[in-house]
């Protein structure tokens, strides 16, 4: 294969990876963040403790983070049609992406938020702030260092995933590594695709590393 | 201002039951720095923390400036704490707040617009003395400008009554100093009440009006300061001016305030006695001078000599 026939192929697989996990990353954050604080707060001696909530939250997370990628992908057919409409496909893909990456994103976001201090959270009950107030301006920006942290991993985590989501047409970089290294034994795609694929994770991670660090400097 | 009586809390750690408080009662005057003195583990942080219903008492009731806490609904109680003001041992600021934006908090709390959180916050620093470090970050403060800017925080919602946790635990000696010498100008001028609790007798002897010894749940002793250590028996008085175990027929001579009457050249020149010092301490205790003498009279007129001083009101305690 030339470098003419591999751009092409190479730039659509790149654009569907991102875009997987761009779609995936906002719904992982909008799901993953409410589930890890509801996690902190309802522990025992949390700003709302509720023994059987905390019970049944954390056994919905360790079951989506137990399944494996691949069959969680395969089990969750019938919801993802329900809301995309359809079973195959890039979007199609961000539904059980979303879906494996919340639980392991609340575990991370529950980690971070453990990080504030126990003092930190009394002196504003101490103060009369609120629950809501609580989480929204102690808990939340107190923790922002490890959020970012976390959310960094998350997506690592998701580009890792998304290489999968050529089982159900979703097409993307390691779909193409599947497909044309490894099927038609195209080495150098092969090759040149895991390159790509280590420059994205370096990039993220090194992005995220260095919004952390400036966070928690202070 | 703060009334709380009958106060117990159970906690129930599991299966095993802690009684941290067990029956305690405490009157806290308008306008005067009162101190808890005790060991770590004698319940003093669990009284703090039920004054401002932190924790919840199992039985009693709390009542500060005529309002009593226990009776309220959580959303009274959140608005009773903004005026009740708290500072922490390790000062519990907001890391991810400037200094501005750590005094600005319960301001933003209570609902006060922007432009009037910004001028308070100012005045505020002005107070505590850090109107210069307004956008620095806590991690760039030293421990005692970190509990000034507590103080300022504690302060936003112009309270009449202040909660200390060990507030000068964490510092070196010469900020504590600072600290409190800044507390004590705060009850002066804005006529602040204060609740303080503390294991370091010096915090009680630099500032405090009134003190309570805490051991294991109880009050062992309180009242005015000057009134206790004149008081029998005092573990107080004992512990301030600490002196060997008296050997049998010892006179220890307690007093406070008339540090430079000449009492035992006094008794040496009116009664055919000997006076020899075995001990003795003086401190400045709530703004006047206080001490302990321990001497051995020996002589023909000893009972005549330890009467006279029992009626010149000194506290005359002999061993046995």
């Amino acid at each position: 294969m030339t470098w003419e026939e591999m751009n092409p192929l190479l730039w659509e697989a790149t654009g569907q990876t991102a875009l997987m996990v761009l779609w995936s990353t906002l719904f992982t954050v909008l799901l993953g963040l409410p589930l890890g604080v509801a996690l902190v707060v309802t522990d025992r001696g949390g700003l709302l403790p509720s023994r059987l909530l905390n019970r049944v939250l954390g056994l919905i997370v360790n079951i989506g983070r137990s399944l494996p990628f691949i069959v969680l992908m395969i089990a969750v057919i019938p919801l993802t049609r329900l809301i995309v409409g359809t079973t195959i496909g890039t979007f199609a893909a961000v539904v059980p992406l979303t879906l494996g990456a919340a639980p392991f994103f609340a575990r991370l976001v529950e980690t971070a938020l453990r990080e504030v201090g126990r003092d930190t959270v009394q002196a504003a009950q101490a103060m009369g702030a609120g629950r809501w107030t609580i989480i929204g301006k102690v808990l939340l920006p107190e923790a922002r260092s490890g959020l970012v942290a976390g959310l960094t991993v998350t997506v690592v985590a998701l580009i890792s995933y998304s290489a999968m989501a050529g089982v159900i047409g979703g097409g993307g970089l390691g779909d193409l590594a599947i497909r044309y290294g490894y099927q038609r034994f195209e080495t150098t795609l092969m090759i040149v695709t895991v390159v790509v694929l280590i420059v994205i994770v370096q990039l993220v991670q090194t992005l995220g590393d260095v919004i952390a660090r400036r966070l928690a400097r202070h | 201002m703060i009334d709380v009586s009958g106060l117990h809390k159970v906690y129930q750690d599991r299966g095993r039951r802690v009684e941290a408080l067990k029956g305690v009662d405490l009157h806290v005057r308008e306008g005067e720095i009162f101190g808890v003195l005790g060991q770590s583990g004698a319940g003093k942080s669990t009284l703090l923390r039920c004054v401002n219903l932190l924790e919840r008492p199992t039985s009693g009731t709390v009542s500060v400036a005529g309002q009593e806490l226990t009776a309220l609904g959580e959303a009274e109680l959140r608005r009773a704490r903004q005026r009740i003001g708290m500072i922490h041992q390790h000062f519990a600021l907001l890391s991810s707040r400037t200094v501005a934006g750590n005094v600005a908090f319960p301001l933003e709390v209570m609902g006060v617009g922007r432009a009037e959180r910004a001028a308070r916050v100012a005045e505020l620093l002005e107070l505590v003395g850090l109107a210069d470090k307004a956008g620095a970050y806590p991690a760039q403060l030293s421990g005692g400008q970190k509990q000034r800017v507590g103080i300022a925080r504690a302060l936003a919602g112009r309270p009449s009554v202040l909660l200390s946790d060990e507030a000068t635990s964490a510092l070196d000696p010469g900020t504590t100093q600072s600290i409190l010498a800044l507390l004590k100008s705060l009850n002066r001028e804005l006529g602040l009440t204060i609740l303080l609790i503390t294991h370091e007798m010096h915090v009680v002897k630099g500032i405090c009006d009134s003190v309570a010894v805490m051991r294991d749940g109880l009050i062992e002793e309180s009242g005015g300061i000057t009134e206790l250590i004149a008081r029998p028996g005092s573990s107080l008085a004992a512990e301030l001016f600490p002196l060997p175990a008296p050997e049998s027929g010892a006179v220890t001579i307690t007093f406070t305030g008339r540090a430079d009457e000449p009492v035992v050249s006094e008794v040496v020149r009116k009664f055919d006695v000997d006076v020899s010092i075995l001990g003795g301490a003086l401190e400045e205790v709530a703004g006047v001078s206080a001490g302990r003498l321990r001497v051995r009279i020996t002589g023909d007129e000893r009972d005549a000599a330890l009467g006279y001083l029992a009626a010149r009101d000194l506290l005359v305690e002999v061993a046995p």
